[in-house]
């Protein structure tokens, strides 16, 4: 089953940060990775731009409509996921829970809707 | 001739939590501590190299540091802002200021221990805020022992330490009414140090000599306190094994370790905590779990490990201290004393509502033993999948390539 990790972080913890300091985030994520990899449940990832940057999209009541912003404003923002390939749910906490933003940030764990890969 | 950096990084070492935290008491502000003890640092090895090193180096420490909070606190009354060329060249008027600290320096890192874990301050910024205060270790090297966000970390130590400032969290030993549960506190916090460490990667900086360090720094600040010590005898039997839990890359369990490879001097500093912990005669988990494991090295350098005693503490955990940890260990140890059937009965008897990776590999290797191989084999799938420690998972795949070499 493949399951997406979406990783909601407070936007403050990451504002001002130096050259020096993304390189740090990118040895610890990229430990992380190197973990799924070797477990070989790794499937893909991404880092996003801040959530002032995101444009919402609607063709709802057929017109479309292009919004600068979040579909929701909240305090804790969307800033990345994982997708992993994993037997179950249990074991998709299993990794959740090393994940490097889940102890000062949320996790959210969804299923794919698609089946199996 | 002794190299006057090698000395202060030395010095800064030993003393460092101790001096954060005699700074820190009367004010409160353990970031402000933090900085005018990196600014006397800086000063010693601009100093000591050429006036060579004091007889007290951790007293010329303070006396520098405290006059530059002197002379910081009566600038910040003049002006809320300090621009750099106004800081007046601490480093040759630091030794003319009146106020010279002598002799030894007052330990209050066990008060500064308990701010670190204190129930006001997020629990999950315990274990860091003491590597950082007590050991002074910088939030990104904590950040990659322990692989989670440096950015985020910092903020958190950050606003931590402003908290404890404005909200002016004591630096005091807890009175006894309070001892326990606060001691709860800081024991996880060390406990924490102990086993945050996941991924055992030899780059990777593992802060499991840091956890023993406060272990035992816990417990001779308060040698009284039985489960104080019992964490202490813990900590250090596992610290013994360290070098003989791995064997290239892959997970060895502890029956089948090279026990040349265990550390026995550490061994028996375990024994004398534990001893001394007996006579205290309060009972705790700690001590239980140190027991355990005491037996089980033992039965392993004997030859003859007395499985019943490993199931009477084991019974004695379950019984005081419940845990589907606790309850996995006496399955197991009921499977070595009345066979693998047994074993599996009791394992069948635990509820958890997801998952449990040690359930499932004890479960695993029980259906081996009784050669339920295909069992076995959707056991051993599940447990796997449940492991994301590298060495844990490779150890546990060999495992199932075995049983799946013996089906037909």
């Amino acid at each position: 089953m493949r399951y997406t990790f979406l990783l909601y972080s407070n936007p403050a913890d990451f504002a001002n940060l130096t050259e020096e300091d993304w390189a740090r985030e990118k040895e610890v994520y990229g430990a992380y990775i190197g973990a799924l990899n070797a477990a070989g449940v790794f499937v893909a990832t991404d880092w996003l731009q801040p959530v002032e940057t995101a444009t919402t999209l609607t063709m709802e009541n057929g017109q479309r409509r292009v919004q600068d912003g979040p579909f929701a404003a909240t305090r804790e923002t969307l800033g990345g996921y994982f997708v992993i390939e994993v037997p179950s749910l249990d074991a998709a906490l299993a990794w959740a829970e090393k994940c490097p933003a889940a102890q000062y940030g949320k996790i959210e764990i969804r299923a794919s809707a698609m089946g199996a890969g | 001739m002794i190299d006057a950096h090698a000395r202060a990084a030395q010095v800064a070492r030993a003393s460092y939590g101790q001096l954060v935290a005699m700074l820190a008491t009367r004010s409160g502000d353990i970031a402000a501590a933090e900085e005018v003890l990196s600014d006397a640092l800086l000063a010693a090895l601009e100093h000591w190299p050429t006036s060579g090193i004091p007889d007290n180096p951790e007293a010329w420490l303070m006396t520098t540091a405290k006059n530059r909070a002197t002379d910081r606190f009566r600038r910040n009354r003049r002006s809320p802002v300090i621009t750099v060329e106004e800081l007046p060249d601490v480093e040759d008027d630091a030794l003319q200021h009146d106020q010279v600290v002598d002799g030894p320096i007052p330990d209050h890192r066990l008060a500064l221990m308990f701010v670190c874990a204190h129930p006001a301050i997020d629990a999950s910024v315990h274990t860091p805020l003491m590597l950082q205060t007590v050991l002074g270790y910088e939030a990104a090297d904590i950040a990659r022992s322990f692989l989670v966000s440096p950015a985020a970390l910092a903020q958190r130590l950050v606003r931590a330490k402003r908290k404890i400032k404005d909200t002016r969290i004591a630096f005091e030993i807890p009175l006894r009414a309070e001892m326990a549960a606060r001691l709860a506190g800081v024991q996880e916090a060390i406990y924490g140090a102990f086993s945050l460490d996941w991924l055992h990667e030899p780059d990777t900086r593992d802060m499991s000599f840091e956890a023993l360090f406060l272990a035992r720094l816990l417990a001779e600040l308060l040698p009284s306190e039985a489960e104080v010590l019992g964490l202490a005898a813990l900590i250090s039997f596992a610290h013994a094994r360290r070098d003989a839990r791995l064997a290239h890359g892959v997970y060895v369990p502890l029956q089948d370790q090279d026990i040349t490879r265990w550390d026995h001097a550490m061994i028996k500093s375990g024994d004398g905590y534990l001893r001394q912990a007996s006579a205290c005669k309060v009972l705790g988990r700690f001590q239980l779990e140190a027991a355990i494991q005491q037996a089980h090295m033992k039965g392993v350098a004997s030859g003859t490990l007395d499985w019943k005693a490993v199931l009477f503490l084991t019974e004695g955990l379950c019984r005081l201290w419940p845990t589907l940890g606790a309850e996995v260990s006496r399955a197991a140890a009921i499977a070595e004393v009345a066979g693998p059937e047994a074993g599996l009965n009791e394992l069948h008897k635990i509820s958890t509502t997801t998952m449990f990776q040690p359930l499932e590999a004890t479960r695993a290797h029980l259906l081996a033993k009784l050669g339920r191989n295909a069992e076995a084999l959707e056991a051993y799938d599940r447990a796997i999948s449940l492991t994301v420690e590298p060495a844990t998972r490779i150890w546990l795949e060999q495992k199932r390539i075995d049983v799946a070499a013996s089906l037909p």
